[in-house]
């Protein structure tokens, strides 16, 4: 798999900044030439991430996330998403639908959003280091595509 | 993140625009709960026909309100989904709580 293109964007754990990491990845992906339902999944998929950096890694405090995105060869969008929050404890428990550690007035449907709106997610964690979620979005090849020449 | 509310008898519609996020959720959803505080309506309209976005966190937002409403025997409706907002809303199966209704 060759990657075709990169970008890194490192942006503080402030709520505000929910809607421009989603766009920041959804422009980017823009030189893919996806249809909008598959932006609209990238853009969901990526808010959701956000959101759990926010909410659950850093709490009450502000701290650093990390978004790579690239484009690669083979016509698919690779969104890496990382905090150095408190990590997760128990990734199986905390990937099931519905569970939450947030209260009411969270679903607990971040991952299952991410896990059913991109081709594949892998979530990696490490209790007081953080975490790092890679997720992988296959775009439809249509002929105006020119993103990986 | 924009809110309007209408009162027309025992129906309140609530019609929201612009992006749903958990940075805006919270904004709608007090502004929802004073509304339905004020107004005990028995059936409550949340419209999305103006929503450009919506992840998660309007889910978090309905299954809350919903979780108000059943308590005093109200009922909800959701109108105007997008495709996005929609699928959401069906990975969350909120049509087993509500009416959901898709957008134009």
């Amino acid at each position: 798999m060759k990657v075709i293109n990169e970008f890194k964007i490192t942006i503080p754990s402030r709520s505000a900044n929910e809607a421009f990491a989603r766009a920041a990845v959804s422009s980017f992906a823009i030189q893919l030439d996806p249809t909008i339902d598959e932006l609209s999944d990238i853009k969901t998929a990526v808010s959701e991430a956000v959101t759990n950096c926010i909410v659950h890694a850093y709490r009450e405090s502000i701290g650093n996330i990390y978004i790579t995105a690239q484009i690669r060869d083979d016509y698919s969008l690779l969104i890496r998403i990382r905090d150095k929050g408190c990590g997760i404890d128990n990734i199986k428990q905390a990937m099931e639908p519905l569970f939450t550690t947030a209260g009411g007035e969270r679903a607990g449907l971040g991952f299952a959003v991410m896990q059913s709106f991109m081709d594949s997610l892998k979530v990696s964690s490490k209790l007081g280091k953080g975490t790092s979620i890679t997720m992988i979005k296959k775009i439809s090849m249509r002929i105006s595509n020119n993103a990986t020449k | 993140m924009a809110i309007s509310i209408q009162r027309t008898g025992e129906v309140m519609s609530a019609y929201l625009s612009g992006e749903l996020d958990h940075h805006t959720a919270k904004e709608m959803r007090e502004e929802i709960d004073s509304a339905l505080d004020l107004n005990m309506p028995t059936l409550l309209i949340i419209d999305f026909s103006e929503v450009t976005f919506m992840d998660s966190s309007g889910i978090g937002l309905v299954m809350g309100r919903y979780r108000k409403l059943v308590k005093v025997g109200a009922e909800l409706h959701i109108t105007g989904t997008s495709a996005q907002i929609y699928k959401v809303m069906k990975l969350a199966g909120i049509e087993r709580l509500a009416r959901l209704e898709k957008g134009e």
